[in-house]
């Protein structure tokens, strides 16, 4: 079996705000849930969804790469949260 | 006296930092790029307004990796002073030098307005011109300046005295709709613990002359030309 060599990741990454963190434009999505009539909406958080591709000997190191990359600059620790999933793509 | 400007792609408010101590002030001012590295011969740097890299991500958080951003934290931690106005600030959080965020405003609107603001200590390196629990008469123009902290931070920030400026009324309490922003306690602005570091929301860069609605912002300059060991009347 031929080593594979620069094998492609594509990471799908969701940020969202802390708990604790009020969050204004969930209110407001809320409100105008509430006001196209979904009145059994109780609570709303927006959040950020990022898809990364990148290159990577496997997929420890992929998911190494992409936490750092949360870490460092995809989300702020101060208020924000992240979770991602790494899989194989072309 | 000689000032740095910090020039980010995107920065809009880098000609009124220019244009404040050059011509108001009547002080040495040079641009800084934000390739660049070299802040020497400089005595205090201005991050200025903006919306460097387009805010995107989040306010401040690309422009924190610029090359000039080390050499900007290499000139805190020796003790230069350093001023974050508006995206300025956020730029400051991001990076680490003052705690906390800077959220989206709690009304989602862009507030482009003049508020009032009470100085809360009047014996530091950004406010010894200025009387504690003075009110200045400041513009804002900003989508993201809601202040956070966690509990813990902010507990701390109010135990040092690191908060210096509080949105208030003209009378100078500090009352929910004297808030632009919802930011916690009303927080305007802080300093790091060393208090060589400022960061706020308001542009006093932009209040130096009557001609543009008010000059309460030249209580600030002069309080860092005062630290500077400059004499002002």
């Amino acid at each position: 079996m031929p080593q594979e060599k620069n094998v492609m990741w594509l990471a799908k990454i969701i940020v969202t705000l802390k708990p604790v963190v009020n969050d204004p434009q969930g209110l407001a999505i809320k409100g105008g849930l509430h006001s196209l009539g979904f009145g059994g909406v109780q609570s709303v958080r927006a959040g950020k969804y990022i898809e990364i591709v990148l290159e990577a000997a496997d997929k420890a190191d992929a998911e190494g790469q992409v936490d750092a990359m949360c870490d460092k600059l995809l989300a702020n620790p101060v208020i924000e949260t992240y979770r991602f999933e790494v899989q194989k793509t072309e | 006296m000689k000032f740095g400007v910090v020039v980010f792609p995107g920065s809009n408010g880098d000609v009124d930092c220019y244009h404040m101590v050059k011509h108001v002030l009547g002080h040495d001012v040079s641009y800084v790029w934000y390739q660049d590295t070299d802040l020497s011969g400089l005595d205090c740097v201005l991050l200025p307004g903006g919306f460097s890299y387009g805010d995107y991500l989040r306010a401040g958080a690309i422009a924190r990796f610029s090359p000039i951003m080390s050499s900007v934290e290499e000139f805190a931690n020796a003790g230069g002073l350093v001023m974050g106005l508006c995206n300025g600030f956020q730029v400051l959080t991001e990076s680490g030098l003052l705690p906390g965020a800077l959220l989206r405003n709690d009304s989602l609107q862009f507030r482009c307005q003049w508020v009032d603001v009470r100085v809360e200590d009047g014996e530091t390196k950004f406010t010894n011109n200025c009387r504690k629990g003075q009110v200045l008469h400041l513009p804002i123009a900003h989508g993201d300046g809601n202040y956070f902290a966690d509990p813990e931070t902010l507990e701390r920030l109010e135990r040092n005295g690191q908060v210096l400026v509080r949105y208030c009324n003209p009378a100078g309490e500090t009352t929910r709709e004297s808030n632009p922003n919802g930011s916690l306690n009303n927080i305007a602005g802080i300093r790091n613990e060393a208090g060589n570091v400022f960061g706020l929301m308001p542009h006093p860069e932009r209040a130096g002359e009557k001609l543009t609605g008010g000059d309460d912002g030249l209580y600030i300059f002069r309080s860092i030309l005062m630290s500077l060991g400059v004499p002002v009347a």
